[in-house]
This record gives structure tokens, C-alpha cells and sequence, in this order.
């Protein structure tokens, strides 16, 4: 199955991260293809260069970058980044700034859009 | 052979102010609407509040996009739907809903069009895939 996923939640704060991540491992395990990832809202938040976690903590952006190196599509919303102060230069490698088209490309090619947020 | 059109459903489920999620999937919204595809909204829940006429944020000390929703069918946005039993829930009827366009021959104002939860239940079934906010 082709399968997108949309983060609407920051790093941290909230399980929705780390749920997707989980979730795209897994279905990458079993085979589906992930079309794209897509951060919005404080989403955007989870792959700036400048988060420092504590050592012994998953560090959350550079897993985020790691699953783009993989070759995943990873988009983080131009409008909800702008709007946090989030632009290029503070993104960790293998991701990528654009517009909510690419949100609605994801919506029409995959077949499924999962959605992790409040 | 022609590609076929998707159905996208938005559902609008939260309030509208106190948090962003609202806010921003309109402007989801308004830029899916300008691509192939078959867009539906559906305000339901606390999310009906967004739908209200006479919102004044002033006081909140933020913009308010409230009059955006007034643009929603000149985006060609025209498939806006409220569910009926949330609305009665939340002490609102139909003469509490904003306008969110108007006919183009008869200039009649549009108002969102209120629906049993058993139809959007089967809208739901229908779509290719569903954006919450």
C-alpha cells in the first residue's frame, strides 16, 4: 500500500512523533511504500538542527534525517515553518521546506493518509 | 483514459480558538481547492463553534479568520456541511451559521448545509482519504 504521513505535533511534547516514526518503521518493514512525510503545525518543530536532547534520549530530528537519507520524501510545511522561525538553514539534512501542495500530492497519490495529532 | 478526481474530506472538529489547528487547516483548505481534486468539509464537534457568525477575536488579541470562511465558495469550496446534532449540542441552529459565499446568479447567500451524522458518516465512506483538524 502507498501510504503518506502528516505530523501535526512537536518533538517531545507529545507522543504523535514518535507514534509516526514507529508506525513508518513498521510499515516500511512490512513492505508499503511511504509516498511522503509531512510536518505541519508545531510539527514542523521536529527536525530542526538546533534540538540538543539529553544523550541518553532518542534524538528526534537526526532520526527524522536518517529516514530521509533512506530515501523517504520528508516536507516540512513552508507556512507553519515560517511562522516558528523555522527555515533552511536550521533544518538536520535530508529534508526539505515547501508548500501545502505537496500535503495535497500525498493526499491524492496515497492510499492512505495517516494523520498523527491532537 | 482520465485520471480519477479524489474525494478529500476535511473534518473540522475542534474549536476554533485557543489552539492553532483550525487556523491552519484552512489554509489546507484553501490551497488544496486550487488542485484536481474533490474537497468536502465538515464541521463537527466542538468544531461547529468555527462556524458561528459574529466571532469577535478582538479581545483574544488575535486576528481571527473567521471571515475567511466567507471566501470558502469562491475558492470553489461549496460542499460544507455541519452536523446537525452537534450544532443542537453546542445551543446553535442554522440562523447562528456564517455565509460562506454566495450564488453566482442569484447572489443569494450560501450557508453551510446542516446534515445528519448517518450522512456524514456515509460521505465518510466514500473519500479517498480524510484530513482532521
Amino acid at each position: 500500500m502507498k501510504l503518506a504521513v502528516c505530523i501535526y505535533e512537536g518533538p517531545y511534547n507529545h507522543a504523535a512523533s514518535d507514534s509516526a516514526y514507529n508506525f513508518i518503521q513498521a510499515a516500511v518493514q512490512k513492505g508499503h511504500e511511504i509516498k511522503g512525510i509531512f510536518f505541519y503545525h508545531d510539527g514542523v518543530y521536529n527536525v530542526t538542527r538546533l534540538m540538543e536532547p539529553p544523550q541518553d534520549d532518542r534524538h528526534i530530528a537526526n532520526r527524522w534525517s536518517a529516514l530521509g537519507a533512506s530515501g523517504i520524501d520528508i516536507v516540512v510545511c513552508i507556512a507553519a515553518a515560517k511562522r516558528r522561525g523555522i527555515v533552511d538553514d536550521v533544518l538536520v539534512p535530508h529534508v526539505r521546506i515547501s508548500g501545502l501542495g505537496q500535503l495535497t500530492m500525498m493526499a491524492i497519490e496515497a492510499d492512505r493518509l495517516v494523520v498523527f495529532g491532537d | 483514459m482520465a485520471e480519477e478526481i479524489k474525494k478529500i474530506m476535511f473534518t473540522v472538529r475542534k474549536p476554533p480558538h485557543g489552539t492553532i489547528y483550525v487556523y491552519e487547516g484552512l489554509e489546507v483548505k484553501l490551497i488544496m481547492a486550487a488542485y484536481d481534486a474533490d474537497i468536502s468539509v465538515v464541521f463537527m464537534d466542538d468544531g461547529v463553534f468555527a462556524v458561528k457568525q459574529g466571532q469577535d477575536t478582538k479581545d483574544l488579541g488575535i486576528k481571527g479568520f473567521a471571515a475567511t470562511y466567507g471566501a470558502l465558495v469562491d475558492y470553489e469550496i461549496t460542499k460544507v456541511f455541519v452536523d446537525r446534532k452537534s450544532m443542537e449540542d453546542r445551543g446553535m441552529t442554522e440562523d447562528d451559521l456564517l455565509v460562506i459565499g454566495e450564488d453566482e446568479d442569484t447572489e443569494e447567500p450560501i450557508k453551510p448545509q446542516v446534515v445528519d451524522s448517518d450522512e456524514i458518516a456515509a460521505m465518510m465512506a466514500e473519500q479517498h482519504n480524510i484530513l482532521a483538524f
